[in-house]
């Protein structure tokens, strides 16, 4: 591993602190200087971002060659910084860890950052917010690129925290309309609650083992070390499932996993940009990723990840069947999301059979991740053009589009075709490959689940795609030509969503494996899984032709959602799962709970206060009678003193 | 004359508590219907001495950080060490000295509080009502609190908190809002009470111990026996917690802050209520270390109501004062968890909480009493879409929230975070009940910071008057900008002041660990 050694002393490693510094410098920059001067933040952060996307290549390239002819990606510190010494022995550190996983998500993240920062140039021309939109896109950057290429639990949490800032800041961006502000409170206060038990298990490990560092506790002995007994007061634990428990709650919030979902459908409030790089892309992969991450400790404790596999498949299909029924075009790109994100999480929740890891549901699962990213990206990206063109988020409006964007058309195509699983488009290597795993390590039904999930999945995007493109159109849209800032990054998406997968599952499935003991036993290689998959995705596409692609579609009936059998309406209302975490924050917790406990404060302690100074007073008042000046009653007290103190002290009196 | 041949290790100290009053003086010998000369004086005397402590500090931290290098046996054993130390003979009879010196927290704190005033000062320039005695007044409780933070002698460390402590009823009933008399009464009141604990325990300590001395590093090396320190150590806490507003005697805090004019909310909440945890820490813990450790326990069941249950309360606060009190109610619980779980990153983490919450709740409350003087409401439900009218002061305002639900970044993480590590670190039943309530509670933080933020800054104007509003003018913006300085300065930069802390928390972790 000389050649590794030679790239750490290399003039791009010794410097990847700038991937970090790009964007804090535009964010700062921007917001200190530029708010108002609109057009030079969007030209600084633009080129700063390109300016990031170019150092990571020329830090990732050369890696990428190294590992690739070696055959193994061993990981490398290239900075460990000690920013807060807490005590001799503990301190948080920033650092950049440089493994397959870490490298992979910098492509992906400056690469879309750079692409959304071009299409933002188009999108966000008119808005008057635009002094705002930069500096925050840079800040969401800066946070997420900090999160990736942590190296201990402590620096993602503060990653992991400016990222849900960022996202809030950007939800809300239109900060006029209540819904926005709506959804991005919701976003927040939802991620934040899963965070604190996020806080609690990184606490946990800092006490159990001494360390977060990622290279320490993900190592047999750390998992031994936590494998006790912990007392959380209450009741007792075993100390790696708890931990690993909770640390992985931190992602299922954060990667939007049911039931805590619901933030993410109405983060879709966002402008479109944000959307396509925060709430599809990049952040909300950040729960799979640290799952990804920690997963030597995780598959230590086979409780946890059996969560995570049923976690990860039941939003996989509860996700599908709700984005069928919906006609918001975001709105269906989020559940898609949503489904998607199912399938990362439970490839990673598969991986183990018995002792044994299998290190292909590792490898599928950062796969999907890779290539989701691009043709989610771009789906949205398309979506937020058609929206500018039509000035609706709603199917209702659209219709026909195929003539006006014939880009745009041709871009989504391809993406619609790579999130159906059509070979030899990128999703379908990944999805096969999640496909593959469940079947290899015995998981039957997370197996069929997925399965089924792939018909939904090429099922209603391209209901999606056909409402939009095919058939008439249903309002009058302006013929205008698509504008260039928007359509370049649109189209240029659409390359690895075309090849992403064809070139590059080789180099996945022998560089991104888990750094721990993998078995080396030859699991069964089911020939009939990539045609089963690929069957689903034409047998969903074939179905939503029949029933919404065709010249003869009724596309009133087919978007009607008031006379409907009540099933459908129960899916169209997402299961209610929004009213009733609404139930839970507002009625029982805010209302019930703090209501009560400040009646308790008010009336009860402060009440009680209040009692004490008003019997002083009052006794006060009482007592000041007796100073009335009338000698009779000082010498009857006096008296009475002296009779007392002779009967029951011991004067020489008595 | 030649500034930099000034003795300040000998007499920067001094100075620190003698510039404020002379600074009263000067206020009182002006002409009471000249406000503008009044306020600049003010402003001069506090630049002056917010330079001073500047000054002290840079010295401070060259002298200590040599210290920690080359004489490490210095802060490795049971006793304090002070720097720019000075020990006078006051009152000989009773051995009362003018023992004055800092050590790192009580360092830092001075230059939060002279931060805090001079800031306090220009956030009071709309005063106009009787602005002479406002000032003068101010000025004293200022030079009280500085007082407190250098004496090592427990009796003017007594004497000095009793002068910052009564001005501010005065303070707030002449200069309040609301029912100002109600709150000025109930807060001297349940503070004096406090007091009148801590001098039981003063004296205690004086007559128990035959040393005839008020000299605390002298007190915390007297063996005390067992039987003493558990009687006396819960009266001492109990006064000190009173001040630190621990439940259930945190409910002066409210009202006394909802009532409050801002520079003295400012200091009261910024600098005066951390006199709790820090007299609990500096005196209770280090003179009584035995008492300590039996009583912590219970203590906790009290301290958890703060953190977990304040937050709690301060959802479902609509009065933006009560919300920033009960949220320092539960700020301020955490500070006393870090210290109840007598760990060593516990005290950490509790001594920059002190530092913390000083920075962010005088932030918030500057910030409240300029919104209020526009908006003439501190009802949230009343406000909205203030962020388009005044970007500057909403800005500031999430900066101050985020600050408060511990974003890393600023200086409420770095606080918080440590307590967390410190306080799992006991792993005695009920610490960890406390511990993992504490830790859940951050969700009903972000809770309460979140929906302020979005009612009052977000969304429609709802009343039409607001549109009209203008942001802060410069004058305000100086103390804002100075606190968010150092919010971030902390946020950023925490490894400093760790490090120079553990000069003066190890002697008396070492005490306690005896």
């Amino acid at each position: 591993m000389t050649d590794l050694i030679q790239l750490q002393e290399s003039i791009w490693a010794r410097h990847s602190y700038l991937i970090l510094a790009l964007p804090l410098l535009s964010f700062i920059i921007n917001s200190l200087l530029f708010s108002k001067k609109k057009k030079i933040s969007a030209a600084i952060s633009t080129v700063l971002s390109g300016a990031s996307f170019a150092y990571v290549l020329g830090l990732v390239i050369p890696w990428f060659k190294i590992v690739l002819k070696a055959g193994s990606a061993p990981a490398q510190i290239l900075w460990n910084w000690n920013w807060f010494p807490m005590t001799e022995n503990f301190g948080v550190k920033l650092g950049l860890l440089l493994d397959p996983i870490s490298a992979m998500m910098l492509v992906v993240i400056t690469a879309i950052a750079f692409l959304v920062h071009v299409y933002s140039v188009g999108y966000m021309k008119d808005d008057p917010g635009k002094g705002r939109f930069f500096p925050l896109l840079s800040l969401f950057a800066f946070a997420m690129l900090g999160l990736v290429i942590s190296t201990n639990l402590l620096q993602m949490y503060i990653f992991w925290e400016l990222v849900g800032v960022s996202s809030y800041l950007l939800i809300g961006f239109w900060y006029h309309k209540p819904s926005a502000v709506a959804a991005a409170k919701k976003a927040f206060i939802i991620t934040r609650f899963a965070d604190a038990f996020f806080l609690l298990g990184i606490v946990i490990v800092a006490w159990m083992n001494g360390s977060v560092d990622f290279l320490l506790i993900n190592t047999p002995e750390a998992a031994a070390q936590l494998n006790r007994t912990v007392s959380l007061g209450f009741a007792s634990f075993n100390a790696l499932s708890i931990a690993t428990l909770l640390i992985f709650t931190g992602g299922w919030g954060k990667s939007a996993m049911f039931p805590m979902h619901v933030w993410l459908p109405d983060a879709m409030e966002g402008p479109t940009p944000v959307s396509s790089i925060i709430h599809s892309a990049t952040m909300v992969v950040a729960g799979v990723y640290l799952t990804a991450r920690m997963f030597p400790l995780f598959s230590a404790a086979p409780f946890t990840l059996e969560v995570v596999m049923w976690v990860g498949a039941f939003t996989a299909a509860f996700a599908a069947i709700i984005a069928i029924t919906q006609k918001d075009i975001k709105r269906i790109l989020a559940f898609s999301t949503l489904s998607q994100l199912g399938y990362m999480m439970f490839s990673l929740g598969v991986a183990r059979m018995g002792t044994d890891i299998n290190s292909l549901g590792y490898s599928a699962s950062m796969f999907h991740v890779f290539n989701h990213a691009f043709f989610k990206c771009m789906l949205f990206l398309g979506a937020g053009a058609i929206i500018h063109r039509v000035h609706s988020n709603d199917l209702d409006e659209m219709g026909g589009l195929r003539k006006q964007m014939p880009w745009t058309y041709a871009a989504m195509l391809i993406a619609c075709l790579a999130i159906a699983g059509v070979p030899p488009f990128s999703g379908f290597f990944s999805k096969d490959e999640i496909l593959l795993t469940a079947l290899q390590n015995g998981h039957i039904a997370v197996f069929v689940t997925g399965t089924v999930v792939g018909l939904l999945t090429a099922f209603y995007m391209f209901r999606f795609f056909f409402l939009i493109f095919h058939g008439e159109a249903r309002t009058e849209i302006s013929t205008a030509k698509e504008d260039p800032w928007m359509t370049f990054p649109i189209v240029l998406l659409a390359i690895p969503a075309a090849v992403g997968g064809l070139l590059l599952h080789k180099a996945f499935g022998s560089i991104v494996i888990p750094p721990m003991q993998i078995s080396d036993i030859c699991f069964a290689n089911y020939d009939w899984v990539p045609w089963l998959a690929t069957a689903m995705g034409v047998l969903g596409i074939a179905l939503a032709w029949v029933l919404y692609g065709r010249k003869q579609t009724d596309v009133a009936a087919v978007l009607n959602t008031e006379d409907r059998p009540r099933w459908y309406q129960v899916v169209y209302d997402k299961f209610y799962i929004d009213d009733l975490w609404l139930w839970f924050s507002r009625t029982l917790i805010i209302k019930t709970f703090s209501g009560g406990l400040k009646w308790f404060d008010r009336n009860i302690i402060d009440g009680t206060m209040d009692l004490v100074g008003a019997v002083l007073q009052r006794g006060g008042v009482a007592v000041r009678k007796m100073q009335n000046g009338s000698v009779a009653l000082y010498l009857g007290l006096f008296f009475t003193g002296l009779f007392l103190v002779a009967w029951f002290g011991n004067l020489p009196l008595k | 004359m030649n500034l930099a041949s000034f003795p300040i290790e000998s007499y920067g100290l001094t100075l620190m508590w003698v510039i404020p009053l002379l600074t009263s003086l000067i206020t009182f010998a002006v002409p009471a219907r000249n406000h503008k000369r009044i306020k600049i004086i003010s402003a001069v005397g506090a630049g002056l001495n917010f330079a001073l402590i500047i000054g002290l500090t840079v010295r401070f931290v060259q002298v200590a950080g040599l210290a920690q290098i080359n004489t490490p046996e210095l802060f490795s054993g049971q006793s304090a060490h002070l720097f720019f130390a000075m020990n006078v003979p006051w009152f000989s009879t009773l051995n009362i000295n003018y023992n004055i010196g800092v050590d790192a927290l009580s360092m830092l704190m001075s230059l939060l509080t002279g931060l805090i005033i001079f800031a306090g000062v220009f956030a009071s320039w709309e005063i106009e009502n009787q602005a002479k005695e406002f000032f003068t007044l101010l000025n004293i409780l200022v030079s009280g609190v500085f007082g407190v933070f250098i004496s090592y002698d427990i009796f003017s460390f007594f004497l000095f908190y009793e002068v910052a402590v009564l001005p501010m009823y005065l303070l707030i009933a002449v200069w309040g809002t609301g029912r100002k008399e109600y709150s000025a009464m109930k807060l001297t009141l349940m503070l004096v009470g406090g007091s009148a604990l801590i001098m039981a325990g003063i004296l205690a300590l004086y007559f128990e111990s035959g040393l005839s001395t008020f000299d605390l590093n002298a007190l915390a090396a007297h063996p005390f026996a067992a039987s003493f320190q558990n009687w006396v150590f819960p009266v001492m806490f109990v006064g000190f917690a009173i001040l630190g507003a621990m439940f259930p005697f945190h409910t002066w805090s409210p009202d006394g802050h909802a009532a409050a004019p801002t520079a003295v909310s400012m200091l009261h909440a910024g600098v005066l209520m951390k006199l709790g945890g820090y007299g609990c820490l500096r005196v209770a813990m280090y003179a009584l270390p035995e008492g300590a450790k039996l009583w912590m326990p219970y203590f906790m069941v009290l301290i958890i109501y703060n953190v977990a249950f304040g937050a709690f309360i301060a959802v479902r606060q609509k009065d933006l004062k009560y919300i920033t009190a009960y949220s320092s109610v539960s700020h301020l619980g955490l500070v006393l968890l870090g210290l109840g779980v007598l760990t060593y990153t516990g005290l950490k983490g509790s001594a920059l909480q002190m530092i913390s919450h000083g920075l962010l709740t005088a932030l918030f409350f500057c910030l409240i009493g300029m919104i209020y003087g526009r908006t003439k409401t501190r009802n949230i439900d009343e406000m909205g879409g203030l962020l388009k009218v005044m970007p500057f002061l909403g800005v500031a305002f999430m900066i101050a929230g985020f600050a408060g639900l511990g974003l890393p970044g600023l200086s409420g993480f770095v606080a918080e975070v440590t307590i967390f590590l410190g306080a799992f670190q006991n792993d005695s039943i009920i610490m960890r009940i406390s511990t993992v309530l504490a830790i859940l509670s951050i969700t009903a933080t972000a809770v309460y910071v979140i929906r302020s933020a979005n009612r009052m800054l977000s969304g429609p104007i709802q009343i039409p008057a607001h549109a009209q509003l203008t942001d802060a003018n410069w004058i305000e913006r100086i103390p804002v900008i100075l606190l968010l300085i150092g919010l971030f300065g902390m946020g950023l930069m925490p490894r400093w002041i760790s490090n120079i802390l553990d000069t003066s928390l190890n002697p008396i972790f070492n005490n306690l660990m005896r």
